[in-house]
């Protein structure tokens, strides 16, 4: 069994980002999934692999993999679930594109899935807090929300940066995401209500922060030969790494230096034979305005302590010198949170394949993607290039 | 998630007399102790017992609370930095939000961290609070 030396990403598929009462978990999966297979054009594949971080808890399921893969028509193929907290679909991603490039199957679907309004807010916090190091950080009080907190206020002070610098993020997110019919707040939102929203852990305010919600997304990666005979060779997976660090901000070096961020992006563009200056738009994992930041920094598409100067001149604006969010991002198009890493890899296809209307991004032709699990501890980037 | 009597019981001396580590090799400071240091790798690592005061690296207040905290909302967590150089996640404890500046001289207590229900048992551990400068 040879590997394949290429991946491409040969069908894309997702449901609205929001809160969907109506259906659940296994409901959403499933539509994510049958409409990427659809759009491949294929009825089967030889894997699943579903990125999810909150079923157990939340919604009191695990085992998600062969429960999508069989009410997907998928039976008896290869599933497993993945989890990497906030970064399980982008590491959902990583294994499908393994899989490809192993030889092991010709082609995979990975599907990102997360339903977190089955509980009341208060469990889905302390869900959502368990990406920290549960015996010394969470157990203390310390919310996720608190963590990227101590995040931004650190950052504030060392850079002398005021907290209304990150609101650029918040409104150009927002305003990317009024083009994206899946996108949960299409509606803009401006400096003076990002100041006036209410503190969830200060200085983090309601409008820096991603909102709860539910979503899938759904990717089918395919080796090189089946890509070309289904007339689907369009867009190529041409970087895929992983880099991890220490879960608790106290056990880094220096908290605001995302050493997993700065080395995946780095493995990434190296394998694809690119660097920055390449890169035709960039979706960062915006779970806060302050991730957004520190992910800019430590991607090095900005100095340290530049970023929000560089987003006041607009250069992060979809005109700008470097688009980012270009579908609304965490904070606009929503933060599913298993779901979000695949959501990315369907919004650059989008890009790439000049399908993404209102929001499209012109000459697309390299896009990065990069989806953090926790505070910076994991952190899955993918290069994805238009053939 | 209600945490359960043996995992309380197994940080006593983490939580109760804030025992850390050092690096022999490189000097580095690091809670909680560990076998590798998180700096230089090296395995040549000692206990240490700190001495509980420090400055606040960074602080937050948090005003949405997981399970288990919301009554004491609004609450303050910080990263304190000890004397002797590690950082430490922790609550602030006596002290008013308004009051909280990064730098700022601390000190560790022992103090309640939650109650697992009505019948449940009671956590205490460290938290930090604002000492004047000697």
């Amino acid at each position: 069994m040879a590997g394949s030396a290429d991946v491409f990403a040969i069908g894309v598929g997702q449901v609205p980002v929001g809160e969907h009462w109506e259906l659940s978990i296994r409901d959403l999966a499933v539509e994510a999934g049958r409409r990427a297979l659809a759009d491949a054009g294929l009825a089967r594949v030889g894997a699943v692999y579903v990125g999810n971080m909150l079923a157990p808890t939340v919604n009191g399921q695990q085992h998600l993999g062969a429960l999508v893969a069989s009410w997907l028509g998928q039976r008896q193929a290869e599933a497993v679930t993945v989890e990497a907290a906030c970064g399980s679909g982008g590491a959902a991603l990583r294994q499908g594109y393994l899989s490809i490039r192993s030889g092991a199957h010709e082609a995979v679907l990975v599907l990102g899935v997360e339903k977190m309004t089955d509980c009341v807010n208060g469990t889905t916090t302390a869900a959502l807090a368990m990406a920290a190091d549960a015996e010394y950080e969470a157990g203390l009080g310390l919310s996720f929300v608190a963590i990227n907190a101590l995040l931004m206020r650190r950052y504030m002070y060392e850079f002398g940066v005021p907290r209304q610098a990150f609101a650029r993020f918040a409104v150009l997110a927002h305003a990317n995401a009024l083009g994206n019919p899946m996108a949960m707040f299409r509606k803009e939102v401006s400096v003076a209500e990002y100041m006036r929203a209410p503190f969830v852990a200060d200085p983090i305010g309601l409008l820096d922060s991603s909102p709860m919600a539910d979503g899938a997304a759904a990717v089918v990666l395919a080796s090189g030969e089946l890509a070309r005979s289904l007339g689907r060779g369009q867009v190529r997976v041409a970087g895929s790494a992983v880099a991890t660090d220490y879960l608790a901000l106290h056990d880094r070096l220096d908290p605001l230096d995302l050493v997993a961020v700065r080395v995946s992006t780095a493995r990434a563009l190296g394998q694809a034979g690119l660097s920055i200056t390449d890169v035709s738009f960039f979706e960062p994992h915006d779970a806060f305005t302050v991730m957004a930041v520190l992910c800019l920094e430590a991607c090095g598409f900005a100095g340290r302590g530049e970023a929000c100067a560089l987003a006041a001149r607009g250069h992060f604006d979809r005109g700008g010198a470097l688009p980012i969010c270009t579908m609304g991002g965490l904070k606009a198009r929503g933060h599913p949170v298993g779901a979000t890493g695949v959501y990315q890899a369907v919004e650059a296809v989008l890009q790439l394949r000049q399908e993404a209307g209102a929001c499209q991004v012109q000459g697309a032709k390299v896009g990065l993607i990069q989806n953090v699990g926790g505070s910076g501890a994991t952190a899955i980037t993918h290069v994805l290039v238009r053939e | 998630m209600a945490l359960q009597l043996p995992r309380e019981w197994r940080w006593r001396q983490e939580r109760y007399r804030l025992i850390g580590g050092r690096c022999r090799r490189c000097g580095q400071a690091f809670f909680p102790h560990r076998e590798i240091c998180p700096r230089c790798l090296g395995e040549d690592v000692a206990k240490e017992q700190f001495s509980g005061r420090g400055r606040v690296y960074s602080y937050a207040t948090v005003y949405k609370a997981p399970v288990g905290f919301e009554e004491y909302v609004p609450y303050v967590v910080a990263l304190v930095q000890l004397e002797e150089g590690a950082l430490v996640a922790a609550q602030l404890t006596d002290v008013d939000p308004t009051e909280v500046q990064i730098g700022m001289p601390v000190e560790c207590v022992l103090r309640r961290w939650r109650t697992n229900g009505p019948d449940g048992n009671i956590i205490y551990g460290y938290k930090f609070r604002p000492r004047l400068e000697s």
